[in-house]
C-alpha cells in the first residue's frame, strides 16, 4: 500500500472509531441551525455524511482540453474529536465526457480536512473555525486528471445569523451570512511533459504552471424555520416550514505563475430542506464568466446528521463533552 | 455513478438508517400557543409549546417575562406526562403588553436547544 493511502486509511479507522461521552449540537449557535451548504464549505465541526453530493456541469475548453460534461458524485464523513476540533475525510468519483476523445470514470483525489471552532457566540448567533485542508496528491486516477501532488488549502470560515436584529426589522432575523476565504496551495509549481515531435524526433518538454489560488465564498441564507418558530408563526405547512431558501457564491483566483486574475466563480441559487436525521439541498450552478463556462449546471446532495441518527455512539465526540 | 458504485453507496446507506431505528434527534419547537409573533385580544391563561422530539421532563423548562424583564409565569412549567413533546406553563393575568417565551429543552437523546419568541396581548 502507497505510504499516503496508509496515512488516509488510518485517519479513516481513527474516525470511525467513535465511543464517547455526550452529545452536543450539528450546526447550532443559540436559536440558529447552520445548514450543510453544498458549494461553500460550513463554519461548524459536526459528525456528518454527505453522500451522495452531486454535480453536473460542462466546462469550457482550457489549453489542449476540450469542452466537458464533468459530473461528480462525492462521499464526505465528518468526525469530532472533540467539541471543538474536528475531520472529515472525502471521495469523489469523476465521470469526464469530453466532446472529443473517450469518456473516463475513476476517482479523484482523497481529501482530508482538519478543523477546529475557535468561537462560537450564542446571543449573536456567530460561529468561526479555521481549516486545514490537504488534497491528498497519487490517490485518484490520472485518466481523470487527478493530480499527482499534494495541494494544501487553509481557510478561515464563519456564520452569523441576524435574530439578534431589532424586533422593527423581524423579517430580516431570518438572514444569515456564512462564508469561507482560504487559499489552495500547489507543492509542485510546475508540471513536466516530454513529448516526441514525430516529424523531427526532437523531445520537447511541456510545462503546466500551478497557480496559488486565493478561494473564496459566500452563502446567504433565509431559513423559514427560524421565522416559524422564534420570529413569526406566517402558518407555513410542511415542508416549506423547513426550507431554508439559500444563494452561495464561490469562486476562486488564481494569484501567480502566468494566471493571476483569471477568476472562475459560480453562483449557486438553491433550497436545502431540512428533517430530522438529514437534509436534502438542490441547486443551480450559474458560471460568472465564460471562462467558467456558459451552461447552467445542478448540484445536489443527501446529507444525514449523524449526530441526531447515533446520539450514543457514532455522533459524539470521540474526546471530551 | 456506475452499477459499482451503487452497490457500495446502497448497503452503506441501508445500515446506516437501520441503525438509526432508536436514534432520536435535536428538539425544535414546532408550533406555540399563543402562536410565534401573534397578537391577541385575551390574555392567555398558559403558554404551550409543542416540540418535534420527546423531551427529558427534569432538564426542559420554560419562563415567560414582561417588557421590564420580570417573570409572568407561574414558575409551573412542566412536560405533560401523556404527551413528551408538549410543555407548558401557566400565566399570571397579563395586562396589555409584550411577552417573551424563553424556553430551554433537553431531548430524550441528549441534545439541548434554546430559544424564545414574543406574543402581544392587545389593549
Amino acid at each position: 500500500m502507497k505510504p499516503k493511502l496508509l496515512v488516509a486509511g488510518c485517519l479513516c479507522v481513527m474516525t470511525l472509531t467513535a465511543g464517547a461521552t455526550t452529545a452536543s449540537a450539528h450546526g447550532l449557535a443559540g436559536k440558529r441551525f447552520f445548514p450543510a451548504t453544498l458549494a461553500v464549505d460550513d463554519p461548524f465541526v459536526s459528525d456528518e455524511l454527505s453522500l451522495p453530493l452531486f454535480s453536473h456541469i460542462k466546462e469550457p475548453a482550457s489549453g489542449e482540453e476540450p469542452a466537458t460534461v464533468r459530473t461528480e458524485i462525492t462521499g464526505e464523513f465528518s468526525k469530532r474529536i472533540t467539541p471543538n476540533l474536528g475531520l472529515s475525510l472525502g471521495g469523489t468519483l469523476l465521470h469526464l465526457n469530453p466532446d472529443e476523445g473517450s469518456s473516463p470514470t475513476g476517482w479523484d483525489n482523497m481529501d482530508v480536512a482538519l478543523r477546529y471552532q475557535f468561537f462560537k457566540s450564542d446571543v449573536h448567533e456567530t460561529i468561526m473555525s479555521l481549516v486545514l485542508g490537504w488534497e491528498v496528491g497519487g490517490t485518484g486516477q490520472k485518466k481523470v486528471r487527478a493530480d499527482s501532488f499534494d495541494t494544501v488549502n487553509p481557510a478561515i470560515l464563519f456564520g452569523k445569523g441576524f435574530g439578534d436584529l431589532p424586533d422593527a426589522v423581524w423579517v430580516l432575523k431570518p438572514f444569515a451570512v456564512t462564508g469561507s476565504f482560504g487559499a489552495r496551495i500547489p507543492t509542485r509549481q510546475v508540471n513536466r511533459k516530454f513529448t516526441v515531435d514525430p516529424d523531427t524526433g526532437e523531445v520537447g518538454i511541456e510545462k503546466e504552471r500551478n497557480p496559488n489560488v486565493f478561494e473564496w465564498g459566500v452563502v446567504f441564507e433565509y431559513s423559514l424555520p427560524y421565522l416559524q418558530s422564534f420570529v413569526k408563526d406566517v402558518g407555513l405547512p410542511k415542508p416549506f416550514s423547513q426550507m431554508i431558501l439559500v444563494t452561495e457564491l464561490s469562486y476562486n483566483n488564481p494569484l501567480d505563475r502566468g494566471k493571476g486574475g483569471k477568476t472562475t466563480g459560480t453562483v449557486n441559487p438553491g433550497v436545502i430542506w431540512a428533517g430530522k436525521y438529514f437534509q436534502i439541498g438542490l441547486e443551480a450552478i450559474v458560471p460568472v464568466n465564460e471562462r467558467t463556462g456558459k451552461n447552467v449546471g445542478v448540484r445536489g446532495v443527501l446529507h444525514f446528521f449523524l449526530d441526531d441518527l447515533f446520539p450514543k455512539s457514532l455522533g459524539r465526540p470521540i474526546f471530551g463533552n | 455513478m456506475t452499477i459499482r458504485g451503487f452497490g457500495v453507496t446502497g448497503p452503506a446507506l441501508a445500515v446506516l438508517l437501520w441503525g438509526a431505528t432508536s436514534a432520536g434527534a435535536h428538539a425544535f419547537l414546532d408550533r406555540a400557543d399563543p402562536r410565534v409573533g401573534s397578537t391577541v385580544r385575551t390574555p392567555p391563561a398558559q403558554v404551550r409549546l409543542w416540540f418535534t422530539e420527546s423531551l427529558e421532563p427534569a432538564f426542559s423548562s420554560a419562563q415567560v417575562v414582561n417588557e421590564a424583564g420580570e417573570r409572568v409565569d407561574r414558575g409551573n412549567g412542566q412536560v405533560d406526562p401523556a404527551n413528551l413533546a408538549l410543555l407548558s406553563v401557566a400565566l399570571q393575568p397579563l395586562p396589555p403588553g409584550t411577552y417573551k417565551v424563553i424556553w430551554r429543552v433537553l431531548s430524550v437523546d441528549s441534545h439541548v436547544t434554546e430559544g424564545d419568541f414574543t406574543f402581544r396581548v392587545a389593549p
